[in-house]
């Protein structure tokens, strides 16, 4: 442990987190926009600039570690006007369509204009105009929204080891690109959406039919129910419709889906979805209740069992069942119905 | 394997051959102790230790290098010194760093020696990304074999066993020399396995660099190593304990490493009797622009700006009146003429708001307009940043936007503020030194030479005469009337009787200058 003082408050945190850790842990409010505790530091959007007594320069707090005896300032004038200068540059160069913004409400270069008072960057000059890449199906890059955070090319690289995007280009003109710039439908993307996760303002989004703004949602937390892994995450709903999914941070799949989960979740409020059983009556599929359905599965197995033994019977389970629910399958069939004709679509 | 008693047989049979070259081609001289120096009025006043055989040694040949006591320096570490021995040699030698920031170069093997780990690296930063900057290269291409001994000898202080030399691709000379020493070096066991047949082993390999200027800061280049995109990392480590792959690793330049094979040969002492107390020895910089003699001049630390610029280089080209001189590159500053007597060192250049740098020395005259050599310098950072971080990506791509309009007649009130405030944003808030830097030019120029930009912002008026833009052509009562003018204007806005002073729309006049060009008598000027 060592002491370290923030704000005039003196406080005791273990040796080895940096001045960021130590601030969330004791309740200080620092701005990241680069930020995400599961990947290795990084340093590039400045935001979260603290001043240390005695050094030369402003340090960014996620990648300077506490030592003792520090004394640190995270919201003095200096700390804030290097902050508000660096949003300043940022929106200097961003087209400012919060107006039309899908990510709107839900941004976090929107929350620091707002908290610290920027109605437009001030300086005029170039803004980057480069084309959307709207090759993939199920998300665009907007490399004009895009603040270079990182954040989507490391999630892309660290979590999901899929090293499908990196920077193109620099300075100025860096953008974040897929190998020879053949766009995300041609690269090696397996659309998992991790990156559109993480992104902190609107330059990758889902692309979604439904119009929708993120005030108006709320979020249900539930279980993604495409595979046994049992990620958790939450399901974004405008009034009885489900617009969105976001993983959970909290859950053990630590803020990661894959394409199923993330973007596959427009079944629940579609059309065809079967929510009651059907029964075939004179060669149609009618409406029934599952009083009726079962009482018929089991008539069915009854006699089918009499007529020609238990092997007839074959059972196949599905990877979108749980470790109990597939228990519980293999001993009905091997328990009750008395075969060992049981299988997994995951051997398949 | 080669053995000392090899060594030393090489040197003497070698070193008369090589002295027989030299007084043929007379561009040499002997000294009573033995030392070999480059003869002439440029030179007198030099003190060649990194460059200290530039020009004389075959740089093709291992042999020439041993005439000249190359390797024996490595030998007498190997056999009469621990590694800790070494490493105290080089902090009493307070050799600092010539890549730019002058640090001590003991003190960075120290942290590394201390640090346990089963592999450690040493990296020769050859990238030498600074416009006009050319001494490292000559180093390369003159006495490869400096290098490599200076690399062995910070590996065997450190305990690191391979290292790499990142060098420019866009130096092929400087490569292939490389390569060739480093397989004559090999082949005479002064590379490789079991060096002088100890167990002391060290390889050196080559990286070759694509040219992006932040290649040249340590981390970038060993994210380059690694195969990576050239960013630089965050400083939450310090590349000494976790450097290349992680693992301990010193860097240095490849002036530095020219300069460690001669101070195990001499001693700290000699060495710090040179230069002086907080910079001791030598630094070589590329003397360029309105100089008489322009090269590469090594000399003394604290010798003055004025000495190198009249003493070695001669004094301004033309004649005309010194203005200012730039040292330190891109991320330097403008040091005005009155400021000619500063020592050249690393502190004093500092407190004046320029840098050493990697030696870059710009002399500039009258006819230079500071506005616009900032502008270059920015023109440069904006075009050699790497993108990673805010203040650096965008500040000075506004700054560089700030300056274009100024020199091109559009500035405003207000503009010198902006820049100010962009300055103070930039370099405190940036993450490696490209950023931290890139304004130097800016602010030091705003420092010595505010009148400058304020003659552009206020009355459009380059007072240097060099800004195309804010130039007016005008013709003088020197007009003979001779029409010639008129007839060769591409816009015909000059208008006048024959044997009558003409006069110049200036309205429509685009400054293409025909008019100052075919003027029989220079009636044509501009102002
Ligand atoms: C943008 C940038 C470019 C640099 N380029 C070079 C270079 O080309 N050569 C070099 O030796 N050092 C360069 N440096 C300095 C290196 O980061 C490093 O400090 C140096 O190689 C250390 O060696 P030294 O201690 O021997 O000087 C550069 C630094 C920055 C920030
Ligand atoms: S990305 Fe954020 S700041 Fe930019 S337009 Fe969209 S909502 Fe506004
Ligand atoms: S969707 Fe997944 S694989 Fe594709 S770029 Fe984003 S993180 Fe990488
Ligand atoms: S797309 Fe989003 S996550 Fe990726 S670098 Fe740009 S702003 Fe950051
Ligand atoms: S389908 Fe994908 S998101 Fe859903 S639980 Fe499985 S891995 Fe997680
Ligand atoms: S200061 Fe410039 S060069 Fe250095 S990391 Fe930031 S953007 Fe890249
Ligand atoms: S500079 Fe060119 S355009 Fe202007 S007056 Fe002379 S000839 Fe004409
Ligand atoms: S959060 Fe620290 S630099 Fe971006």
């Amino acid at each position: 442990m060592v002491q370290v003082t923030i704000n005039g408050i003196k406080y005791e945190v273990e040796k080895d987190k940096t001045i960021l850790q130590a601030c969330r842990e004791v309740g200080i409010e620092i701005p990241t926009l680069c930020h995400d505790e599961r990947l290795a530091p990084y340093g590039a959007c400045r935001m979260c600039l603290v001043e240390v007594e005695g050094g030369k320069n402003l340090v960014t707090s996620c990648t300077t570690k506490v030592r003792d005896g520090m004394v640190v300032y995270t919201n003095n004038p200096k700390v804030i006007n290097a902050r508000r200068d660096v949003l300043d540059l940022l929106l200097s160069n961003h087209p400012m369509e919060c107006l039309t913004c899908e990510k709107s409400g839900n941004c976090k270069l929107q929350d620091y204009a707002y908290e610290y008072g920027l109605v437009d960057g001030t300086y005029e000059g170039e803004k980057r105009n480069k084309e959307i890449d709207d090759s993939n199906h199920f998300y665009y890059y907007d490399p004009n929204k895009c603040i270079l955070c990182g954040l989507c090319v490391r999630v892309c690289d660290e979590l999901q080891c899929t090293n499908a995007i990196g920077f193109e280009d620099r300075g100025f003109n860096t953008i974040v690109a897929t190998p020879f710039n053949q766009g995300l439908e041609k690269s090696k993307c397996v659309s998992c959406g991790n990156c559109v996760s993480v992104c902190p303002v609107g330059a990758l989004q889902p692309k979604t039919k439904v119009k929708f703004r993120y005030w108006e949602t709320k979020k249900v937390r539930t279980t993604c129910s495409y595979c046994g892994v049992g990620c958790q995450m939450d399901l974004l709903v405008k009034g009885n419709q489900v617009v969105g999914v976001e993983p959970a941070f909290d859950g053990f799949n630590n803020g990661l889906l894959c394409v199923k989960g993330k973007f596959g979740y427009k079944f629940i409020n579609h059309p065809d979805r079967l929510k009651k059983p059907l029964i075939k009556k004179d060669g149609e599929f009618v409406e029934a209740t599952w009083e009726e359905a079962y009482r018929l599965i089991v008539s069915k197995i009854k006699e089918t069992k009499e007529n020609y033994g238990a092997e007839a019977f074959g059972g196949l389970t599905s990877a979108r069942c749980t470790n109990e629910e597939n228990y519980l399958f293999q001993k009905l069939f091997r328990a009750v119905i008395g075969t060992n004709n049981v299988d997994h679509c995951a051997r398949l | 394997m080669m053995t000392l008693e090899k060594l030393r047989e090489i040197k003497e049979k070698t070193r008369p051959i090589l002295e027989d070259r030299l007084k043929k081609e007379g561009k040499t001289e002997i000294r009573e102790d033995g030392s070999i120096v480059l003869k002439g009025d440029y030179y007198k006043k030099q003190v060649r230790i990194a460059l200290r055989n530039c020009e004389i040694i075959n740089p093709d040949s291992i042999d020439d290098y041993i005439a000249l006591d190359g390797y024996s320096a490595l030998g007498k570490v190997l056999f009469e010194m621990t590694p800790a021995e070494v490493i105290d040699v080089m902090m009493e030698s307070n050799l600092r760093g010539r890549g730019g920031a002058g640090f001590p170069t003991g003190r960075k093997w120290n942290e590394a020696f201390k640090y346990d780990a089963d592999k450690k690296y040493i990296i020769c930063n050859a990238d030498e990304g600074d416009p006009g900057a050319f001494m490292d290269r000559s180093i390369l291409e003159g006495d490869p074999h400096s290098v490599l001994e200076g690399m062995a000898i910070a590996g065997y202080a450190v305990g690191a066993d391979q290292g790499f030399i990142y060098v420019r691709a866009e130096y092929p000379l400087a490569v292939k020399t490389l390569k060739k020493a480093i397989e004559q070096a090999k082949e005479y066991g002064l590379l490789g396995k079991n060096i002088f047949g100890t167990d002391f082993s060290f390889d050196i390999e080559l990286r070759l660099g694509a040219g992006a200027f932040v290649c040249g800061e340590g981390t970038a280049l060993m994210e380059s190593i690694e195969g990576k995109r050239g960013m630089p990392r965050v400083k939450i480590h310090r590349t000494a304990h976790k450097g290349l792959w992680g693992k301990p690793t010193i860097i240095n330049n490849v002036e530095t490493l020219a300069n460690v094979p001669i101070i195990y040969q001499k001693g700290a002492d000699w060495f710090r009797s040179i230069g002086t107390e907080k910079s001791p020895g030598t630094k070589v910089f590329a003397l360029v622009g309105k100089v008489k003699e322009s090269g590469l001049v090594e000399v003394p630390m604290g010798m003055t700006l004025r000495e190198i610029v009249f003493d070695i280089g001669g004094g301004v080209a033309d004649d005309r009146a010194i203005k200012a001189i730039q040292t330190g590159g891109p991320s330097g500053g403008c040091i005005p003429a009155d400021l000619l007597d500063t020592p050249v060192d690393f502190e004093s250049l500092a407190k004046i708001g320029s840098i050493m740098g990697s030696g870059g020395m710009v002399v500039m005259d009258e006819t230079d307009c500071m506005v616009d050599i900032a502008r270059f310098f920015l023109d440069f950072t904006v075009e050699e940043s790497c993108g990673k971080c805010v203040p650096c990506r965008e500040g000075t791509k506004r700054m560089l936007e700030i300056l274009e309009k100024i020199t091109e007649g559009n500035g405003e009130e207000g503009d010198i503020e902006r820049l100010e405030s962009l300055a103070e944003t930039i370099s405190s808030a940036s993450l490696c030194g490209l950023g931290q830097t890139a304004s130097n030019p800016v602010t030091s120029t705003l420092q010595y030479f505010r009148d400058e930009y304020i003659a552009h912002i206020r009355d459009k008026r380059c007072p240097a005469g060099s800004c195309q833009a804010l130039l007016e052509y005008y013709i003088t009562d020197a007009c003979i009337g001779c029409t010639k003018c008129a007839r060769n204007c591409p816009v015909s806005c000059i208008s006048g009787k024959v044997k009558e002073r003409h006069v110049i729309d200036t309205e429509t006049c685009i400054k293409c200058g025909t008019c100052m060009e075919v003027c029989p008598v220079g009636a044509v000027i501009t102002r």
